[in-house]
């Protein structure tokens, strides 16, 4: 018999749907294998019962005979910034210590509600805060994936969500969500040769999803291909009243309007973003994605976005001062931690809260963004860089006079060793210098695992689409995935 | 422009971070290495942009003006450190 974790979402769902195996036998198969990973260190929670309790409703259902929906027995990991009922939500940080929801996130609901079950909270960088998993405050998560040269160097999954791309990977789940505010849910994809697509902003609810950057922030799927991405988009989607920012649309059928073939379309590829001193590899498997696109049917043509060297440094004023101001809220009052040393009053509490509650990254960026929103530099930074934001928004506005979607790499190197680029915030930061200028603009963007490289490493292709065209993105992302015949996965080793 | 630490003391307090003074050394470099980054977007010319706010054409909806919710105190106590008597308790503030 197959191995049931070898499957994805659509083979799981048709699988119940057709009653070759129970959603239950899925369910245990998936415990089993969260279970025996605990050196990726990608779950922060197990949440067996609950896994195996949407199955039994799920099999109960088949059984009455009644219509299964759309995701009916597909367990998930659910990235720890997802607030669900009774389990400890913490955004991988020490200052929510302790705090267990009592409201369930509409994304969440949705997914309940499309007949999946929750195999556990991943781990993530903290408050999404980075690109490596390094961040959070319950230890790195270890990527399945090894060099291969023997050395057997612990690789970053990447981040915001590498809890989520490593289980998925490692077969720990066949789906998981994942959020993405500057490259969080495609770079970690591309480390780990998984997909995963971020929507137009407003298209998932951020109601109970805990915020970084409000203007950024958007939840997504992150599965082992575009099929599984779309099911799962699908059933996330949605207007949500309880979400001034969601886009009161409907959610169109993406899975039924998968195809590849590209006939009449264009591709635009961004020259700014061909970069002095671009890694080799990630040149070719750039240039491979645009013969596989012209394969498929489509016109490739040269794009510019003259403002693509400002989105990193827009970004990096902007997405902290919306953090300084989110971040608030953490003040040992209401929810989670409290530190209060003895005499100490109401003001010095605040201090000592968040002094040991938050890592050194979050401290960082409140900073940051608590300095840019005082008065006196208000003007020359934040402004500045929502003016600068509009003109990055506006390129991309331009270039779809000439083209349909845009190709590009997903991330500038493949994944890196853990610890390798932790001294220097903004060598960091530049791992998402592909990703940031879709998130400024709101658009849909997705990777899609391109090959390896030579160090036997996973190479993602990012689509970037027009607002609201989802299904454009994926239907070249589908393309891709059909010529790149990307079958590698992580040998076992854990 | 250079930040020094009185300066990053100062913001500590508005943050409302609690800062050894190591600490405050320590992110005096890290601060200015950051702002000597992104203070290339100066060079950019904005002449007559207006500053985005938001990313997707989307006004904010209003909804009748009446109780929605409410009557979930033990919900919203449920996560206090120190709730007390239904209220979030806090050190004292008046002497």
């Amino acid at each position: 018999m197959t191995d049931l974790t070898d499957l994805g979402v659509a083979d799981i769902r048709n699988g119940v749907r057709a009653g070759t195996f129970s959603a239950r036998e899925v369910a245990t198969a998936f415990n089993a294998n969260v279970a025996e990973a605990k050196a990726l260190n990608a779950f922060l929670i197990d949440t067996p019962e609950h896994a195996l309790a949407a199955a039994d409703a799920i099999d109960a259902k088949r059984a009455a005979g009644e219509e299964l929906p759309i995701m009916a027995g597909v367990p998930i990991g659910m990235k720890d910034l997802f607030c669900t009922v009774g389990v400890e939500a913490r955004a991988a940080s020490e200052i929510l210590n302790g705090f267990k929801p009592t409201y369930e996130s509409t994304v969440s609901q949705k997914l309940w509600d499309a007949g999946c079950g929750m195999l556990g909270k991943l781990n993530m960088d903290q408050f999404a805060m980075g690109s490596s998993n390094e961040t959070s405050a319950f230890g790195n998560v270890i990527s399945p994936w090894r060099r291969n040269d023997g050395g057997n160097a612990p690789l970053a999954p990447g981040g915001s969500s590498g809890g989520s791309s490593a289980a998925i990977s490692a077969r720990l789940c066949p789906a998981a969500t994942g959020t993405d505010t500057g490259g969080s849910i495609r770079q970690p994809a591309a480390f780990t040769g998984i997909s995963g697509i971020k929507p137009t902003y407003g298209r998932c609810s951020r109601w109970g999803v805990i915020a970084f950057a409000s203007s950024l922030d958007q939840a997504g799927p992150m599965a082992r291909d575009v099929r599984d991405c779309a099911i799962m988009l699908e059933a996330m989607s949605g207007f949500d009243p309880k979400d001034s920012t969601s886009l009161d649309l409907p959610v169109p059928n993406w899975e039924a309007g998968l195809s590849s073939n590209l006939k009449g379309k264009r591709v635009g590829i961004p020259k700014e973003y061909r970069m002095d001193g671009m890694n080799a590899e990630i040149a070719a498997i750039w240039d491979k994605g645009a013969e596989w696109l012209r394969d498929a049917g489509a016109e490739i043509v040269e794009v510019s976005l003259p403002h693509t060297r400002y989105a990193l440094p827009a970004y990096y004023i902007i997405a902290p001062a919306e953090a300084s101001s989110n971040l608030a809220r953490y003040d040992g009052v209401r929810y989670g931690q409290r530190n209060l040393p003895d005499g100490a009053g109401l003001q010095d509490m605040y201090a000592a809260t968040r002094a040991a509650g938050f890592g050194p990254e979050v401290k960082r960026r409140i900073m940051i963004g608590t300095y840019v929103l005082s008065a006196g530099f208000y003007d020359a930074y934040y402004t500045q860089a929502q003016k600068v934001r509009a003109l990055i928004a506006r390129d991309f506005a331009q270039v779809w006079e000439h083209c349909d979607v845009l190709l590009a790499p997903t991330a500038p190197s493949a994944a890196f060793g853990l610890g390798e680029n932790s001294d220097d915030p903004i060598a960091m930061y530049l791992n998402d210098v592909f990703a940031v200028p879709a998130s400024l603009a709101g658009l849909p963007a997705m990777s899609v695992p391109g090959g390896l490289d030579s160090q036997g490493l996973p190479l993602g292709l990012q689509i970037i689409g027009k607002p609201l065209d989802e299904q454009g993105v994926l239907n070249a992302g589908l393309a891709i995935e059909e010529r790149a015949g990307f079958t590698a996965r992580p040998g076992k080793w854990w | 422009m250079s930040v020094d630490s009185k300066t990053v003391k100062k913001i500590a307090s508005l943050a409302r971070i609690a800062m050894t003074d190591a600490e405050v050394e320590a992110m005096v470099p890290e601060f200015n290495g950051i702002l000597g980054w992104v203070e290339q977007l100066g060079e950019v010319d904005v002449t007559g942009v207006e500053p985005m706010t938001a990313v997707i054409p989307n006004s904010l909806r209003l909804r009748e003006d009446v109780v929605t919710d409410g009557n979930i105190r033990d919900h919203v106590l449920a996560n206090a450190p120190a709730a007390e008597h239904g209220f979030f308790g806090v050190p004292k503030v008046i002497e």
